[in-house]
């Protein structure tokens, strides 16, 4: 015997309005679904594309093996790999230590006249076309120098992570709690002591990320490298010495009219994404764990 | 904790002392006052144009517990804060008036703030540990003091830990972060690291409000236990705490001293107006 439930009378509320709400959530939800579906796209074509045209190239001879002569069967990138690795080793040896080192000081005496400037720097740093870093390593280094050199190339690397790491770090590190830092100074701890032992451990995950974000990203450019490492047919491992990288070399037999070359650039291509991934991979696992 | 341990480590400063130390029992007449560890004279303390604190002159005794109470905002957190110089890190602070630890000037420009604050610790509102292992946290200023690993610090870790009664609740898992620890632990693990560097002032910035009924009543019993060794200046919002764990109580509203003296005689018999007006609740 329960009461009688009270009629509810909402004004405005009319019969049909449950069924055009459900149809515009279905809308809504629908077009949130086809733009993931477009950022998905892309991706997917891409590696499709890459592996139908690049898988039948790979081979452990294409890892080992130095480049042939055109119209001589096999061959490999092993310079180019091994080049790649150089350059960016390079290229982060520089902008890794010396990004982290200016985040830091953004971070912590953010409010100087100074720190806004070397800021903006980066933020116009960040925005410049990889070509003209390229174009400004060779007027400063190359022609100076007098060759192309591996040296050339890192330092073009080491210019387009740099805005990356700095503006990184400067976040992750402003995220620490004020309070650590406070506690290390009130412990008798000079200020440097508090950031390098405390602040920077805190924030370690995230620079980390920050690093490898950036290295993964520079690894794969090719515009800055045509003008400082060039390439080279040939092995060489000397930093100041052109040197073969796979964006460069992937470019060259992409263009070349030898059908074998041809698919070699996609295998190349194939190798330098997986190369990518696994650094994205390894910054995930290295974040996770140290959390 | 017997008052006869040896101090954990020796610092480059020798402890100055004001006066000798003061005996408490008295040769028949009333106990001695403690000597006077430290002092203000005419202190204030201006953010800018803002001035914080006017004036302030008075006493902490060695090896006593003086509670420092006041409404929100009345520069108690200021005022504790710049025995240390801690407020040196907000910028446009001056200061003038004299603060002396033992017989250092705290404030003179030629003051190490690096050394004193190794003899003023600090113990603030909310825990603090480092995102490091237990061990680690306590062993941080020794590590700065050149001690860096081996028997001696892992003893002295020990004897810290001890002391903050947390040693029974962390042996076994020194190697763990002090994050997982709760925040009454996390709170003595700080007061352990303080104590690790051997200071003489301990000086705590409301150490207990950030925690639970049983942990605020823990680190109550821990003040008491360690009034001994050091002297220790609370800062608290709550009144009851004051009463229940200090020697002597200031009270300060506005960034002035109202009046301070002996707790009970505080508590019972105000002296002034506005004090008798605060502890009775009518307004604050």
């Amino acid at each position: 015997m329960s009461p009688a439930r009270p009629e509810v009378s909402l004004p405005g509320l009319r019969p049909g309005v449950h069924w055009t709400r459900r149809v515009a959530n279905r809308v809504a939800i629908g077009g949130c679904v086809l733009a993931t579906a477009l950022v998905v796209l892309p991706l997917a074509l891409l590696v499709y594309r890459l592996l139908e045209s690049g898988l039948h190239g790979l081979s452990l001879g294409f890892f080992l093996h130095m480049p042939k002569p055109v119209g001589e069967a096999g061959g490999g990138m092993a310079n180019a790999i091994v080049g790649t690795l150089i350059v960016v080793g390079i290229g982060a040896a520089i902008a890794v230590p010396v990004g982290v080192a200016a985040g830091i000081y953004l971070a912590e005496y953010g409010r100087e006249r100074l720190a806004g400037i070397v800021r903006y720097t980066a933020d116009v740093l960040a925005g410049a076309p990889s070509i003209v870093v390229g174009v400004a390593v060779f007027g400063l280094l190359v022609v100076p120098m007098g060759r192309f050199s591996a040296l050339a190339g890192g330092v073009a690397l080491a210019v387009l992570m740099l805005p990356t790491v700095v503006r990184a770090t400067e976040e992750v590190v402003r995220l620490v709690p004020a309070s650590y830092r406070q506690a290390a100074l009130a412990l008798g701890a000079p200020s440097w002591i508090a950031t390098l032992r405390v602040v920077l451990p805190a924030a370690r995950a995230g620079v980390t990320t920050a690093a490898l974000l950036a290295v993964a990203r520079a690894s794969g450019e090719t515009a800055p490298l045509l003008f400082t490492a060039l390439g080279n047919r040939f092995w060489s491992t000397h930093v100041d010495q052109p040197i073969a990288t796979m964006p460069v070399m992937i470019f060259d037999y992409a263009r070349s009219p030898y059908s074998d070359w041809n698919a070699q650039a996609w295998t190349g291509a194939l190798t330098l994404l997986v190369l990518v991934t696994v650094l994205s991979a390894l910054m995930r696992v290295a974040t996770r764990r140290i959390r | 904790m017997t008052p006869t341990e040896p101090p954990l480590i020796r610092t480059e400063v020798p402890p100055a002392r004001t006066a000798p130390r003061a005996t408490d029992a008295g040769d028949g007449t009333a106990a001695l006052e403690p000597a006077a560890h430290l002092a203000a004279r005419g202190f204030g303390l201006r953010y800018g144009t803002h001035a914080a604190l006017h004036d302030i002159t008075f006493d902490i005794p060695e090896h006593r517990v003086t509670a420092i109470i006041g409404p929100s905002g009345c520069g108690k957190s200021t005022f504790l804060r710049a025995f240390n110089r801690m407020n040196d890190m907000i910028p446009n602070v001056s200061t003038s008036g004299e603060l002396r630890v033992g017989s250092l000037d705290v404030t003179a420009p030629s003051t190490d703030v690096v050394s004193l604050r190794r003899r003023v610790g600090m113990v603030f509102q909310r825990p603090n540990p480092f995102p490091q292992s237990v061990f680690d946290n306590v062993a941080f200023g020794l590590r700065l003091l050149g001690l860096r690993r081996g028997p001696a610090l892992e003893e002295r870790v020990e004897a810290s830990l001890r002391r903050a009664a947390l040693w029974e609740e962390v042996k076994d898992r020194l190697d763990r972060s002090a994050l997982q620890l709760s925040g009454g632990q996390q709170q003595r693990l700080c007061i352990a690291r303080c104590l690790a560097v051997d200071p003489e002032v301990l000086l705590m910035d409301e150490p207990a409000s950030a925690l639970d009924p049983t942990s605020t009543a823990r680190v109550e019993e821990l003040v008491l236990e360690l009034k001994g060794r050091y002297t220790i200046v609370v800062v608290t919002h709550n009144m009851q705490q004051a009463a229940r764990i200090s020697d002597r109580t200031a009270f300060l509203m506005q960034g002035r001293l109202v009046e301070v003296g002996d707790t009970r005689r505080l508590f019972t018999s105000p002296r002034e107006k506005l004090t008798e007006d605060y502890i009775t609740g009518r307004f604050g």
